[in-house]
């Protein structure tokens, strides 16, 4: 499977990272020779084989539905890197 | 005999008779840290650390006054959880993870330093912390594993009394077998993972690091059980672990897999697992051959499906609610910016690879393979399980490899991997136990793996090895 520079920077803008010229460069070429490795799954017959998503098949774990406290705003909010009043502050979203 | 060389149970004894003081305890780790750490560097942020501790606020438990190391991914309310990656610097939790409200509620004093991991637990050697490296005990020239490399280091250089580490593909066992420790991953749904920092929910564990078996037993009736802020810790009774510890393997039926013995091993590891073996079946063992044929695909399963779930579960570090920002005027070139400067290397590959595996058009060929090659993997040890109790393997290929060596080779460090990633995929419980020693005295691991929730077998044949055996003993000389 081919990962070429422009499909590494299609994933980087879907993942919002901002890459280097070099870092693309260089991480388009180490993620080739690990998808060849992976590629070698290719190989293995999974006709009929039910995939596996949770590995003890638990499944519908439930509890009551009681409201309790929930962590107070000054909580939530000490690790903001930019907080106003009981908000978290980001730059401006509409232009 | 120093305090900080000896193990959790010796110290609850002496604590007990009063012969040793908390405070005694607690001034011999830290006088240990304050001369062994600038050359092993297993913690991070030492130099907040307060040497203080109120020790009248600590519990009267099983654990009352052990000193207890955590890694930087497990959530110490108030104090500082970065993951050692720049992008979550300066975070400090508002709450405790479950482990940490049962050690505080054990009487543990839980140190406020944290040990140091590959940034998210992403990787085999403790390198790619933003904090630097940690260092092998045994050879500073050498790495100690990873990703949970200063928890081992730590425990390994008595640095540490005890040590909870975290599990993904082998994060703690490669470590212990790097560094002479015990390393155990619990069985998936046996310890709470609440206020652990994701990294592949459906493989992480939390587990522990100690210098023996029986410290083991002691801290994982601690910390095990049902939580109910961890939809996925699995409500089934624990086990008083520490009845397993004494008993005799005489009869146990150990699984030897063709597989892990192939090319690329390190041939004195070869040999030091195979005299492993034969000391099992001197104890009364009975040792078979086995078989478990999809083993060749764990690694490039593990390395889509951990990607994937890795590429989501990092999605919240955007530079809003905790951690760095980077400047910017616009909100998508902020998020951008922060995650291109906040993480490092191998993180961008794995969220990369994860996007890329998930994204339209690859979903089936990628994801969705994967998944299904990974219930061929869980089949093949359902049905080794039907005639074997557990299964014998060496923990990792190779002994402690040098720093540097594999940094610019990423699949080459995925595949230092290669016999603990199974475990993961399988959500099955698998311990690392010392067993000797390379010419150059490295520590060499053996790895033991049980049925989902049998971990009392590990710690039985465990425990009858390290009695018949010293190496526990041997410490590094730092």
């Amino acid at each position: 499977m081919a990962l070429s520079p422009e499909t590494l920077k299609y994933v980087a803008d879907l993942s919002r990272i901002e890459l280097t010229p070099q870092e693309l460069e260089k991480l388009s070429q180490q993620l080739q020779t690990i998808l060849g490795f992976i590629d070698q799954l290719s190989r293995v017959d999974i006709a009929g084989i039910e995939p596996t998503s949770h590995i003890l098949q638990l499944s519908n774990v439930l509890r009551e539905d009681n409201p309790k406290a929930s962590l107070p705003i000054e909580k939530t909010l000490a690790n903001a890197p930019q907080k106003k009043d009981n908000f978290f502050v980001v730059p401006k979203v509409i232009e | 005999m120093e305090l900080y060389s000896l193990t959790a149970h010796e110290l609850i004894k002496k604590l007990g008779e009063k012969e040793i003081s908390v405070e005694d305890l607690n001034s011999s780790v830290r006088k240990r840290i304050q001369d062994k750490d600038p050359q092993v560097k297993a913690y991070v942020r030492l130099s907040g650390s307060k040497a203080a501790v109120d020790f009248k606020t600590l519990n009267n438990g099983p654990l009352a006054g052990i000193p207890v190391s955590i890694k930087d991914n497990i959530c110490t309310q108030g104090y500082n959880t970065e993951c050692c990656s720049k992008i979550l610097s300066g975070f400090k939790p508002p709450y405790d993870a479950t482990v940490i409200q049962k050690l505080k509620n054990a009487g543990a004093n839980i140190l406020d330093t944290k040990t140091n991991m590959d940034e998210f637990a992403f990787g085999s050697s403790t390198e790619n912390s933003c904090f630097g490296p940690t260092h092998n005990p045994w050879d500073l020239d050498r790495v100690p594993g990873g990703s949970s490399g200063g928890s081992a280091a730590a425990v390994a250089g008595d640095e540490a009394i005890l040590a909870i580490g975290s599990d993904t593909g082998g994060s703690i066992r490669q470590p212990a077998a790097f560094c002479g420790v015990v390393g155990l991953k619990p069985t998936y749904g046996r310890v709470s993972r609440y206020g652990l920092i994701a990294f592949a929910s459906s493989l992480d564990q939390i587990g522990t690091f100690t210098k023996d078996i029986e410290d083991a037993c002691i801290l994982m009736n601690v910390i095990s059980g049902h939580d109910p802020m961890d939809a996925t810790s699995v409500d089934i009774p624990v086990p008083d672990y520490l009845g397993s510890a004494g008993k005799d393997i005489k009869g146990l039926k150990i699984g030897i897999p063709k597989e892990y013995f192939v090319e690329g091993m390190d041939p004195e590891v070869k040999k030091i697992i195979f005299e492993a073996v034969a000391k099992l079946k001197d104890l009364g063992a009975i040792v078979k051959d086995i078989s478990l044929p999809h083993t060749e695909y764990a690694v490039p399963v593990y390395y889509i499906l951990g990607t994937a779930e890795a590429s989501s579960n990092l999605a919240r570090f955007d530079g809003v609610q905790y951690g760095y920002r980077a400047k910017s005027t616009n909100l998508i070139a902020m998020y951008k910016k922060t995650r291109g400067e906040g993480f490092g290397q191998e993180a961008k590959r794995r969220i990369l690879l994860g996007t890329f595996a998930l994204s339209h058009g690859y979903y089936d060929a990628y994801y969705l393979k994967a998944l299904k090659v990974r219930t061929l993997i869980k089949n093949d040890f359902d049905s080794v399980f039907k005639d074997c109790d557990c299964i014998v393997t060496p923990t990792a290929p190779t002994t402690a490899f040098k720093i540097g060596e594999k940094a610019e080779n990423p699949l080459q460090m995925y595949l230092s991997d290669i016999y603990t990633i199974s475990a993961n995929l399988s959500g099955l419980p698998a311990i690392s136990v010392p067993c000797g020693f390379s010419k150059n005295r490295l520590p060499v691991g053996l790895q033991i793996l049980a049925k989902a929730f049998d971990e009392e077998t590990l710690f039985r044949a465990g425990s009858a090895y390290e009695r018949a055996t010293q190496w526990r003993k041997e410490k590094p000389k730092l």
